[in-house]
């Protein structure tokens, strides 16, 4: 978080009304969660969390051989995987597919893995349009932002906000009544699903043994965007596989509690294939774009490999004290919150956005509300020793490690340091008030240094016995 | 008598002594020989945290040296307790002599309310203290150590004592060790959320078993020069 980032922050902590809106939506899901997993609703709870972690531990470790499988299974119902390395590779899939079936309009479901590769913004050089249907990817589509949270996309937005972007974007009346908002987003978008050629969702799960995309949502624009074009193309990241049907009963319990509080989302689509003769919906043609995008670099390191565990329940983020002041948009990738800090400089390098792993008070909660138990303190933690390693191999950052250097001699020589401890206390009240003192007086009072510290006071005692 | 060391943590040592002397009462009150390795400095945690794992293994190497001989440590803070008892062992990867010393002292550190609850077997220490408390947890000690009813039920037999819970009881105070200086604003406003909720309990005193949270708190009500109080456990439960 340095220049222009921490004024960005600074701007979202002095805005009263968006630290409401942030408060007000994280509480109400944190609320929800706790309801839903409460002891005597969902007994198992800590022992299907210890299931997902080893199913999804299980998959990662062996994810070659279910890719395989899932790839298999999809071709049995006729449809076709592709594999996409990076974003240009499916922007580049899409495009010779839309220019082979004469297609120009695309509605889109919910798609975290779709935002991380700007797909609309690539199709849209094209002149192919792309339309979000989830109300609140519609709205920041319009608003030409990205989404704030990974459940809640458009969590920043108050009513009014909304109201504003349709009156500019939709030349509506303004209109600041929630049903009544839905209802003009409906006829507008309506209207796109009649006439889309190709519908992209993202997926929630990728079921090896039966080679199905599971999408869950509550709108029902994921299930008309797979069934209303001809062509369905699912995009998602390699991680999303499970091993069997079977093991939904494990990821849904906990991905609609963990995320909304919701036993079961409104809508749960298990898309396989395009439309089997006798079947009177669902399309002619059906796709799974499998991508990589960086995610094989994760599998390298067998510990930090536990964030493709990741299933975007956007719990850590409610939950986590440093997201709930500085918001979404503050971090710098599209994955915002702790699940963000951690897989982002895995996907970036450690030294593209530095500070990001930093900017935790290590509190923990993240990894308590995690519901396949990812370790993001430790990884936090770890990512910090890279930083600083990488920050060393590129010989920047020599203030900050020589003062550790000089610490950790102070704290192995205790005689010189219990001596300069004093020292400074005596002084602490001349001393100006610069660097991290500086930074710690712009918030608090700073705490007066102890006449005697306990050491004199035990040699004292002793000395007096 | 039974023996029990006192790691008293940097921060008390230098700037709460108080807590260390309150520490030191309880535990002689209850029959322990108190003793205090005199080289003892810090628990490695500041470096750890901010990345220098070298520099946190030479200190981490320092307190394995020093308590060596311990049976018993007893330590006024969760963090620096969890930082021996859990992270040690990261500290230490691949090198197998360090580790199996790091692993052969997590169990004999003690976090000061731990102790007594589970050791030293006593839930009524026989202090007093009049007015209205407030408990914080603190992060590590909820999360990592799994510390919750042990200070609640040892401030709840304080005569005199009423104890009221806050509603953001387990949010974090936002001290976060270095975090608190390289992210002041984000820190800062963290403790002005938690302080929201403590105002609400109208209790005079917050209590907890870390310092670090309990500095952070105070100055932050110093600064909106509110009238409340920060103490730790160990203070509480030496009041007579």
């Amino acid at each position: 978080m340095t220049g222009a980032q921490s004024e960005t922050v600074k701007q979202t902590l002095g805005d009263a009304r968006l630290q409401l809106a942030i408060y007000s939506a994280t509480n109400r899901l944190m609320t929800h969660r706790a309801g839903a997993i409460h002891q005597d609703r969902l007994p198992d709870y800590q022992q299907l969390r210890t299931e997902a972690n080893l199913l999804k531990k299980h998959t990662i470790d062996h994810l070659d051989y279910y890719l395989e499988l899932f790839e298999k299974n999809v071709a049995a119902h006729g449809g076709k995987v592709v594999y996409c390395s990076d974003s240009q590779e499916v922007a580049d899939f899409v495009l010779s597919l839309a220019r082979e079936r004469g297609a120009h309009l695309i509605v889109k479901s919910k798609s975290m893995t779709t935002e991380e590769i700007h797909f609309n913004e690539r199709l849209e050089k094209h002149q192919l349009e792309a339309v979000e249907t989830d109300l609140g990817e519609y709205i920041l589509q319009l608003a030409h932002q990205r989404p704030y949270h990974i459940v809640a996309p458009a969590l920043h937005l108050t009513r009014y906000d909304v109201a504003e972007i349709f009156r500019k974007n939709l030349g509506v009346e303004s209109e600041v009544v929630i049903e009544k908002q839905t209802a003009i987003a409906r006829v507008a978008l309506r209207e796109k699903f009649l006439k889309a050629d190709i519908g992209v969702t993202g997926a929630n799960f990728l079921v090896a043994d039966s080679g199905a995309v599971v999408v869950v949502e509550n709108e029902g624009n994921a299930r008309l965007t797979s069934s209303a074009p001809k062509i369905h193309i699912a995009v998602a990241g390699i991680e999303k596989l499970i091993p069997r049907a079977q093991d939904l009963g494990v990821f849904l319990t906990l991905l609609g509690r963990s995320a909304t509080g919701q036993p079961l989302t409104v809508y749960t689509s298990f898309l396989s294939g395009p439309r089997q003769s006798g079947e009177i919906d669902g399309p002619d043609e059906f796709y799974v774009v499998l991508l990589d995008n960086g995610r094989t670099k994760l599998l390298a390191d067998p510990e930090k490999r536990q964030s493709l565990y990741c299933i975007r329940c956007g719990a850590c983020l409610n939950h986590c004290p440093v997201y709930r002041k500085i918001g979404g948009h503050n971090y710098p990738w599209v994955y915002s919150g702790p699940i963000g800090a951690i897989i982002t400089p895995q996907f970036h390098g450690v030294l593209k956005d530095p500070w990001l792993p930093f900017a935790s008070s290590l509190c923990g909660a993240c990894a308590e509300v995690c519901p396949v138990k990812i370790d993001i303190p430790k990884l936090l933690l770890k990512l910090r020793s890279e930083v600083t390693e990488a920050k060393r191999r590129e010989g920047v950052g020599g203030v900050e490690r020589l003062a550790f250097q000089m610490w950790a001699w102070l704290m192995t020589h205790p005689r010189i340091y219990l001596a300069l401890a004093r020292m400074s206390g005596w002084f602490a009240p001349l001393l100006p008030k610069v660097g991290p003192l500086e930074k710690w007086a712009s918030q608090r009072e700073i705490p007066k240094p102890a006449k005697t510290s306990f050491h004199q006071w035990w040699r004292a005692r002793a000395e007096n016995k | 008598m039974k023996k029990v060391s006192l790691f008293v943590t940097c921060i008390v040592d230098q700037l709460f002594p108080q807590v260390g002397i309150a520490m030191t009462q309880v535990l002689e009150r209850l029959g322990y020989a108190v003793d205090f390795p005199d080289a003892q400095t810090c628990c490695a945690q500041p470096a750890f945290n901010s990345g220098y794992r070298a520099e946190a293994a030479k200190v981490a190497r320092h307190f394995l040296d020093t308590f060596h001989d311990s049976e018993y440590i007893v330590v006024p803070s969760g963090s620096c307790t969890a930082m021996i008892s859990h992270h040690y062992a990261d500290i230490f990867e691949g090198d197998q002599k360090m580790l199996e010393q790091a692993r052969g002292m997590g169990p004999r550190v003690w976090e000061f309310s731990r102790f007594l609850t589970e050791v030293a077997g006593v839930e009524d220490v026989g202090a007093r203290f009049d007015g209205v408390v407030t408990y914080h947890d603190s992060c590590h000690a909820l999360r990592e150590l799994h510390i919750k009813d042990g200070p609640r039920r040892l401030l709840a037999n304080v005569q005199g004592l009423t104890l009221r819970e806050m509603e953001a009881a387990e949010e974090c105070c936002g001290f976060g060790g270095t975090f608190s200086v390289k992210f002041p604003e984000v820190s800062g406003g963290m403790a002005r959320g938690k302080i929201e909720s403590i105002l609400k309990t109208e209790a005079g005193t917050v209590v907890s078993i870390d310092s670090s949270c309990l500095m952070q708190l105070q100055g932050v009500m110093d600064r909106a020069k509110l009238p409340i109080r920060t103490l730790h456990l160990a203070e509480v439960l030496a009041a007579r």
